[in-house]
């Protein structure tokens, strides 16, 4: 019997260009209001208003028991989802029936108060995530325990250093006792140790039988935890089944389109008087018929500039840097010597090198070794996804980088017990 | 089995006060949430609650008494009716306030976590309702000081508190909604407040103006009701209190109360898409 029944639901946003999202005054509502009564500005307004479905016709249903993953690129309406379900927002259409007590933890710690204790704040928290007081009674010493902060009860939260606030919310949403869970992307949070407790806290409620909905990018603990997935483009759920298909789906989709650059033209290309740059170009080896770079994909970059000074001494310099803006290496070639011309240059980037993440490099062209002529900040962009052979771990692997090396393990000594 | 959910648009619940009332835990909880937090880190602590109201009534006093000359009731002491006056209307004031700014103040459980929204509104009531005991002490105190004991009246005291609760709620109901939308609705409220301290018998008493030919405007403010009332409560049959003004009360609050619960209630879903 299904516990969730979602029928045609779609949910749309009213973007407005002029104004960003959020408050609006009221010296704005007032001029608007002149300008849609006068006939002369009336297709101004109109134009600067855009509708958004975050959410478009969507249906499913969920039967008890099951442990849905969602996944999806982001702005594919998988948040949206989640607050109607939770009933935080309400669809613009459609119905959802729902049977049994929902639980959403779309943010660990909500509502905490920085300037009360950990002690009240557990039975704010608590109380706002919908548990009874004497549920929070009962779990309250296994909260304090999971949580680790028996010694800062007392301590108001402010004081508190942020994996212990976070572990601290985690520990009462884990004590929640529903017949359904949504969960919204929580283990982004917390350190590695922290998110292992997590996602061992996750199996155990799932094996308990209950609902779940999990939304998550980690798509080792969704392929881990949940027997069903829904897959989300664009405000649509454009498949849903087993987990292991919906997941191959989702990574052969994992767009393409930075992987590549180039400028056919010699006029339009970047550049300046002595070098103009042609193209750019990562061919990953595909390691399977996904078609999709995980940690163990191999990877060739190749690089192609025109070169207008004859016998210019030449040498490329490429930068790899993380998501984040930090630089993970730095490679150079050789410098030589160059007639005008197309030049191309190649740099291999080999599979078991990088840890899952997104990427950015960037490339210099330098002469006599010592000036830049150009650098190309930010040429291409790439993805690289987790992927894992016989580990029950799922939590996030920690590095910048991934490699294999010679690590091996084996008994020195057996100790016979006779 | 457990009970089942609709979630569909422009439909609360049908058991939605059931689920109210299912809250009634949270309420409380937030409640003592605003109320502990309320002087955290402050030298004097719950001491201000006593210090405001007496700095303010002793300005009052002050300027109403000696620089305006305005006269007081006949046999009462001028200090007694401001302070009088002054209680209920602060309540009403920080009530209103509070109101009017919870859902705005508590946005990030609004955009994470659902319960009945009006848990919000109810729940900013508390703050202020622990201020105007505290006032009351003091009035008590004050009278013992003028020897001027309070009447039996005293009995219709918590007709006008409920009375307070309930405009203050129809009015800031109201405001709490539009202030989602349009944040120029907090910059609006003090001088709302401002205006309204000087349009009800606050520092004054509506015998003074009951001769007047604004009087039948005047007496349709549901306030002025309530805070002669409320005087008379405290002061007895001394103070003047037109039994009339209360109809405009209970007319117009209760008006005002249910086109804003009705309001609040069709806007209350969509709340996190304006936070």
């Amino acid at each position: 019997m299904p516990v969730i029944t979602a029928e045609n639901i779609s949910k749309k946003y009213i973007i407005d260009h002029k104004r960003s999202k959020g408050a609006s005054s009221l010296r704005d509502f007032v001029a608007d209001t002149f300008e849609k009564w006068s006939p002369a500005k009336k297709k101004a307004t109109f134009q600067e208003k855009e509708e958004f479905w975050a959410l478009r016709d969507v249906n499913f249903s969920i039967n008890q028991g099951d442990r849905i993953g969602i996944v999806g690129h982001n702005g594919a309406g998988k948040s949206t989802l989640l607050k109607i379900l939770s009933r935080i927002t309400e669809p613009t259409t459609g119905e959802v029936r729902i049977q049994g007590r929902v639980a959403s933890l779309l943010e660990v710690g909500t509502g905490f108060h920085p300037e009360l204790t950990g002690r009240e704040n557990i039975y704010l928290n608590g109380a706002i995530l919908g548990m009874r007081k004497d549920e929070i009674k009962r779990s309250f010493d296994a909260i304090v325990d999971f949580a680790g902060v028996e010694k800062f009860l007392d301590t108001p939260v402010k004081r508190y250093s942020s994996g212990m606030y976070v572990r601290l919310g985690f520990a009462i949403a884990a004590h929640l006792d529903p017949e359904i869970l949504i969960i919204d992307e929580v283990l982004a949070v917390g350190d590695s140790e922290f998110q292992k407790k997590c996602l061992g806290k996750m199996r155990d409620v799932s094996e308990s039988g209950r609902t779940i909905l999990f939304v998550s990018h980690n798509l080792t603990a969704i392929q881990a935890l949940c027997n069903k997935a829904f897959f989300f483009e664009k405000g649509q759920l454009v498949d849903q089944g087993d987990t292991t298909h919906i997941v191959t789906t989702y990574l052969s989709r994992v767009s393409h389109k930075n992987l590549e650059r180039s400028w056919e033209s010699f006029e339009s290309a970047p550049g300046n008087d002595q070098v103009r740059i042609k193209g750019f170009k990562l061919l990953p080896e595909y390691q399977d018929d996904l078609k999709h770079i995980d940690v163990r994909t191999p990877m060739q970059f190749e690089f192609e500039f025109w070169n207008l000074e004859e016998g210019a001494l030449l040498n490329l310099s490429m930068h790899l840097y993380s998501f984040t803006g930090e630089c993970i290496f730095n490679v150079g070639t050789t410098a030589q010597p160059f007639s005008k011309g197309l030049v191309r240059g190649s740099c291999e980037i080999p599979g078991h090198f990088l840890n899952d993440g997104s990427y950015m490099v960037s490339m210099m062209i330098v002469k006599d070794t010592s000036t830049v002529l150009y650098n190309m900040e930010e040429a291409l962009s790439f993805d690289i996804e987790d992927y894992r052979e016989n580990v029950t771990w799922y939590g996030k692997w920690p590095g910048y980088i991934r490699p294999q090396l010679n690590f091996s393990i084996s008994q020195t000594e057996s100790v016979v017990n006779d | 089995m457990a009970h089942t959910t609709t979630i569909k648009a422009k439909a609360s619940e049908k058991d939605y006060w059931k689920d109210l009332w299912r809250n009634k835990q949270l309420l409380w909880i937030l409640s003592k949430r605003d109320i502990s937090v309320r002087y955290k880190q402050t030298l004097l602590g719950i001491a201000w609650s006593v210090i405001r109201p007496l700095m303010t009534m002793l300005v009052m006093a002050v300027v109403f008494s000696f620089i305006a000359k305005l006269p007081s009731d006949p046999g009462i002491p001028y200090p007694l009716m401001i302070l009088g006056g002054l209680t209920i209307w602060t309540f009403f004031a920080n009530t209103f306030t509070q109101i009017s700014n919870s859902i705005v103040l508590n946005s990030n459980l609004v955009s994470k976590v659902y319960f009945p929204r009006l848990i919000m509104p109810l729940s900013a009531v508390s703050v202020g309702f622990i201020d105007f005991l505290i006032s009351l002490a003091l009035f008590i105190l004050l009278s013992v000081y003028y020897q001027y004991p309070p009447s039996i009246n005293i009995i219709f005291l918590p007709v006008f508190i409920v009375f307070t609760f309930l405009t203050s709620l129809g009015i800031g109901l109201f405001f709490a909604v539009i202030n989602v939308r349009f944040r120029d609705i907090a910059q609006l409220i003090p001088f709302m407040v401002q205006v309204g301290m000087y349009i009800c018998p606050v520092a004054y008493s509506s015998r003074q103006v009951k001769d007047e030919w604004f009087y039948k405007y005047y007496i349709l403010n549901p306030l002025v009701g309530i805070i002669d009332g409320f005087k008379w409560c405290l002061l007895g049959d001394k103070a003047y209190f037109n039994p009339t003004s209360l109809y405009s009360t209970i007319l117009v609050s209760s008006l005002a109360l249910l086109l804003s619960l009705m309001y609040f209630r069709r806007k209350e879903n969509t709340f996190v898409d304006h936070i």
